[in-house]
């Protein structure tokens, strides 16, 4: 290994140090502050080493990780999602009151396994990466210990995660069998040269890993776990949950295929067809029922994963452009609704029934603003960052004649309206006291008690922490930036996928 | 440069009526929201009349037409779409009554709305500046990026301002514009791709997309996506049922928008977009588009008959009037064309009107229904008298723009497709059956409540004065308003003209100039050589 080659992994390397950093500066200064302050410092600086490491790219550094500008783009959008998840997650785990040292250490090995996981070129340094991440996320999602809801959810994920990673490693091993190496580039360049995709082993095995994949994911039919997971995780936790984890899974995913044309195999396209029919109506239909916001927005981000593997399916530049830019959109979107969720919630819940949001423009009209942007986003409507990616997956869909599926999302975006905007008007009606409570008996203008965990909320911590609102003043800006002038991510975006095309 | 301010000025006026609002605190029900919002329309006034002052007509922008001014600028270059803002008669003709709507729906809201003053302008104006954009643009992105983001602040008139079911209403009319308008997405994307996949050009510039060769099918199939977000916004008659709710629940400045605008984006998309994309498609699918004109004059012109709701009853006959919009941009000669542009003008006007006095009357009286109201004349007698001039040019009376409008419509209509002409007369009639049946049921007949209300404010009175001032200047002297759109119109024929022949004579080597009166069914369906070449002595360029 020359030096060049641990220059180019200094992104890595230094996500790496942060979560040991900060687990000794705690075990010696217990203190909150500390333990955030250096994992923002740990992200920070690993941010800014991309574009040193950029000039070394691309290299393969061993045979288990390639940092070419395409890892270290999405290296960048883990780093700077796991950022604002920790930033937001500083105000509310202060409200928790519960000890949040290690919190941050568990976060930090979070975006290292995602880092690790978008660079990796190898089976066992994406097993790696991925199992560095779950296990990370296991203890995330219940960090809260007095909720049970939030135990709930971390067991559910343990086990699901645990089968589909059983799953992931059994396709491995066949695929080894077969093929002889775990590299991808050598998998490809057997599966190309010999067997094809005939082989009833090599296409179980792929079955096998589209399974593991499709937990990861949370696209339908694998999909049950989510909504359960996201409303009982803690909001930040969830924000992470539904952009970094999702995200650097898909990334691998693209880069694993990009260079492949999918239809060729014609087994998995249509695979991936079905699945990406399935989870756009899932998500979107069962979102229609909800009355919990976690809730809808966990079913949401099953039909826009269905979205984007609409513009997997396509062909061409386009198609990584599509999914890249559509992924950024959708990191900015769902960390900006769970950061909302994140800054409304009170020590006694999650903000997250519907009826919690009534009259929220009137008495919090910002806060009710940036989420009223979020959701548009998420429905696609323009001058948001989600209508250029919306635009972009029927682009690319339309530029392979993929009308089929194109038409699909189009009727999906119709029904997933209704419940985007179903939240947005709840916010402006008028709050419940001059409306349809106004029969039951009267009640003091004061939080109701632990029944309203929301009105709680807004006396409790009615000045928004620092932190969660910078950052969601920074991503509803990005957000708006990037609906009416992405053309700078776009350069950069068609920069990165130069290594992969 | 004054393109641009034409858009800037409702959207940054929006956001300080918003501001504004908001500092003030709404104690003086706000008040300096209400005149930041006329002051921006009023500065989009001055400026359109500085453009029309300083026009002059023929400034290469593309090749056809008689544009006033354009704006290029790049935008998104990755996917080749550029800000590309154009003007000529038309879109000066519809952006003039756009904010001319846009000060009277400011006036009209004036008492109605009570709460959140500012939050109400800022989405009347980023609607209007929506459709300002729509009117404006000649790229295909662009026009979609202002297709959709007029929706929105539509939409939260109607839901949040609205009457009893507003939820209901605004969430129909905005998932079935939002539907109507990905389907037009895909569209252009197709469009936009085999015009790349044959150029090597990737881009969604207006000019450059006209004149695309393309299989009939594939044709046929794009120019159904685009008239399906028409025909959703227009409406035509299956995909009509979002309109009578919308238009009921809406606020009267909502009604008054959607009536007079959100409504014409649809016509204006036929003819601008629509015929000059796809001719030979268009024309070979005008008989169908006909008879859905048709269906729906006719049954739009039932459903009001049958109404009790005064504003539902208003809404109804939008559908009826609509109608005769559809059937004229299908006949696509010189006549219709006028007819089809006065239609736009004067249905906003008279329908906007009837809104507002609806509007008035449920203000005093809390009710739509018909089945309540009676001998109203004798208590209101200016309302009367102006409810009484709206009827009547919503019948068609001689002398009023809406006959001179369905009068032009159907002699056009008339050398192209006679039948169907002749069944859309139909709807002159039915119009006075529906038209004179509300004046008797508000205004005349039995009293049935005591109601005690009074007249038409100063305010309202002078809305009033204005608007039939306006209807009757379009019934007697339409000619300016001909002289402004004509050339445009021309434009239009043109270029679909020209295509058709370019399908007809394609092999002859030679692109022929169009004839500027021709109807361009003779040229796409007669014998096709001859008849092309025929059209060539009436050259214009």
């Amino acid at each position: 290994m020359s030096g060049a080659d641990l220059l180019a992994l200094l992104p890595l390397i230094l996500i790496s140090i942060s979560p040991v950093a900060v687990m000794l500066a705690i075990a010696f200064f217990r203190g909150r502050g500390l333990a955030a302050a250096l994992a923002l410092l740990g992200l920070f600086i690993s941010f800014v080493s991309l574009p040193f490491a950029a000039s070394y790219a691309p290299r393969s550094v061993t045979p288990l990780l390639v940092i070419d500008n395409y890892a270290l783009f999405y290296m960048g959008l883990v780093f700077a999602a796991t950022f604002a998840v920790a930033l937001l997650s500083d105000g509310y785990l202060r409200m928790l009151r519960v000890r949040s040292e290690e919190f941050y250490v568990l976060l930090l090995l979070a975006a290292a396994g995602s880092a690790v996981l978008v660079a990796s070129a190898h089976f066992a340094s994406f097993f790696l990466g991925l199992e560095t991440l779950s296990v990370s996320l296991y203890a995330l999602l219940s960090y809260p210990v007095t909720r049970e809801k939030a135990i709930e959810a971390g067991v559910k994920y343990l086990v699901l995660a645990a089968i589909s990673s059983a799953f992931l490693l059994f396709g491995m091993a066949l695929v080894y069998a077969l093929s002889g190496t775990m590299e991808f580039s050598g998998i490809a360049a057997w599966a190309a040269a010999g067997i094809k995709y005939s082989n009833p082993v090599f296409l179980g095995a792929l079955a096998l890993i589209a399974v593991g994949f499709g937990f990861k994911l949370a696209v339908a039919p694998f999909h049950m776990w989510t909504p359960d997971v996201y409303e009982g995780a803690p909001a930040p936790v969830s924000a992470f949950v539904a952009t970094v984890s999702k995200g650097a899974v898909f990334a691998l995913f693209l880069r694993y295929f990009a260079r492949v044309d999918i239809h060729t195999m014609g087994s998995l396209a249509l695979a991936l067809t079905v699945i990406s029919i399935a989870s756009m109506f899932a998500g979107n239909l069962l979102a229609l029922l909800q009355n919990n916001v976690k809730r809808i927005l966990a079913y949401s981000s099953i039909a826009h994963l269905g979205y984007l593997i609409v513009a997997f399916l396509a062909s061409g530049a386009l198609r990584v452009t599509a999914v890249s830019f559509y992924l950024v959109a959708y990191f900015i979107t769902m960390l900006g609704a769970f950061g909302v969720v994140t800054v409304l919630s009170g020590p006694d819940g999650d903000a997250e029934d519907i009826e919690g949001y009534r009259g929220l423009a009137a008495r919090r009209p910002v806060i009710a603003g940036v989420f009223s942007l979020m959701l548009f986003s998420l429905a696609g409507i323009p001058l948001t960052a989600g209508f250029v990616g919306k635009f972009y997956i029927i682009a690319a869909g339309a530029g392979s004649a993929l009308w089929l599926l194109i038409s699909i999302l189009v009727i999906n975006s119709a029904i997933g309206i209704y419940y985007y905007v179903r939240v947005i008007i709840t916010m402006y009606s008028p709050a419940p006291v001059e409306a349809e409570e106004a029969a039951l008996p009267p009640k003091s203008t004061e939080p109701a008690g632990p029944a309203a965990p929301e009105q709680a909320a807004s006396a409790a911590g009615a000045i928004i922490p620092i932190g969660g609102g910078l950052v969601l003043a920074v991503l509803a800006i990005g957000l708006i930036w990037l609906g009416v002038y992405p053309s700078p991510l776009l350069s950069l975006i068609r920069k990165t996928i130069q290594s992969l095309m | 440069m004054e393109l641009l301010w034409l858009i800037i000025a409702p959207f940054a006026g929006g956001v300080i009526a918003w501001l504004i609002d908001r500092i003030d605190g709404g104690d003086r029900r706000g008040l300096p929201a209400r005149w930041v919002s006329l002051l921006a329309l009023v500065f989009d006034l001055a400026l359109l009349a500085a453009i029309w002052a300083g026009r002059h007509a023929g400034t290469g922008v593309g090749k056809y037409g008689a544009w006033f001014l354009q704006l290029k600028a790049g935008w998104i270059p990755e996917i080749g779409a550029s800000f590309h803002l154009a003007m000529d008669g038309l879109s000066f003709l519809l952006v003039f009554l756009t904010v001319f709507l846009g000060i009277v729906s400011v006036a009209v809201s004036w008492n109605e709305i009570k709460d959140r003053v500012g939050f109400f302008h800022f989405n009347l104006l980023w609607c209007l500046a929506g459709v300002i954009g729509v009117f404006l643009a000649l790229d295909l992105f662009l026009f979609y990026f202002f297709w959709e983001m007029m929706l929105v602040p539509m939409y939260f008139l109607i839901a949040v301002w609205g009457h009893e079911r507003r939820r209901y209403a605004a969430m129909k009319f905005f998932i079935f514009t939002q539907l109507g308008g990905l389907v037009m997405l895909m569209a252009i994307l197709g469009l936009y791709f085999i015009h790349g996949a044959q150029t090597g050009v990737y881009t969604f510039d207006y000019f450059s997309l006209i004149g695309t060769r393309m299989s009939a099918a594939a044709a046929f199939w794009l120019m159904l996506g685009f008239f399906t977000a028409f025909a959703v916004k227009l409406p035509a008659v299956p995909v009509h049922s979002w309109l009578p709710d919308a238009h009921t629940e809406a606020p009267t400045a909502g009604s008054v928008i959607l009536a007079g605008l959100l409504l014409k984006t649809g016509a204006y998309g036929l003819l601008r977009f629509l015929v000059p994309l796809f001719p030979a498609a268009s024309a070979s699918f005008a008989p169908v588009a006909m008879a859905i004109g048709v269906a729906g004059i006719l049954y739009g012109a039932i459903l009001a008959f049958g109404q009790t709701d005064l504003k539902k009853l208003i809404a109804d006959t939008s559908i009826s009037h609509m109608g005769f919009i559809l059937i004229g941009v299908f006949a696509w000669n010189s006549l219709a064309l006028q007819g089809v542009v006065m239609q736009i003008i004067c249905h906003a006007i008279s329908t906007g009107m009837l809104f507002i006095l609806a509007g008035a009357l449920q203000e005093r009286i809390h009710t739509r229904d018909m089945g309540l109201m009676g001998r109203l004349w004798e208590k209101v007698p200016v309302m009367g008298g102006v409810g009484m001039v709206f009827a009547l040019a919503s019948l068609g009376l001689p002398g009023l723009g809406n006959f001179v409008a369905e009068f032009l419509i159907l002699l056009g209509a008339f050398k192209a497709n006679p039948a169907m002409s002749v069944l859309a007369a139909l709807g002159l009639i039915v119009s006075t059956v529906y038209a004179l049946r509300m004046m008797q049921h508000v205004f005349h007949g039995e009293e049935r409540r005591g109601w005690s209300l009074p007249d038409l404010s100063a305010r309202e009175k002078g809305v009033a004065a204005a608007m039939i001032i306006l209807i009757v200047w379009l019934g007697l002297f339409p000619q300016p308003v001909i002289d402004a759109a004509s050339p445009a119109l021309q434009g239009l024929e043109a270029i679909a003209g020209s295509q058709v022949k370019i399908i007809s004579v394609a092999g002859l080597g030679r692109m022929t100039a169009p004839p500027a009166q021709a109807s361009f069914y003779r040229t796409a369906s007669g014998p096709l050589k001859s008849g092309a070449l025929k059209g060539d002595k009436n050259e214009r360029r």
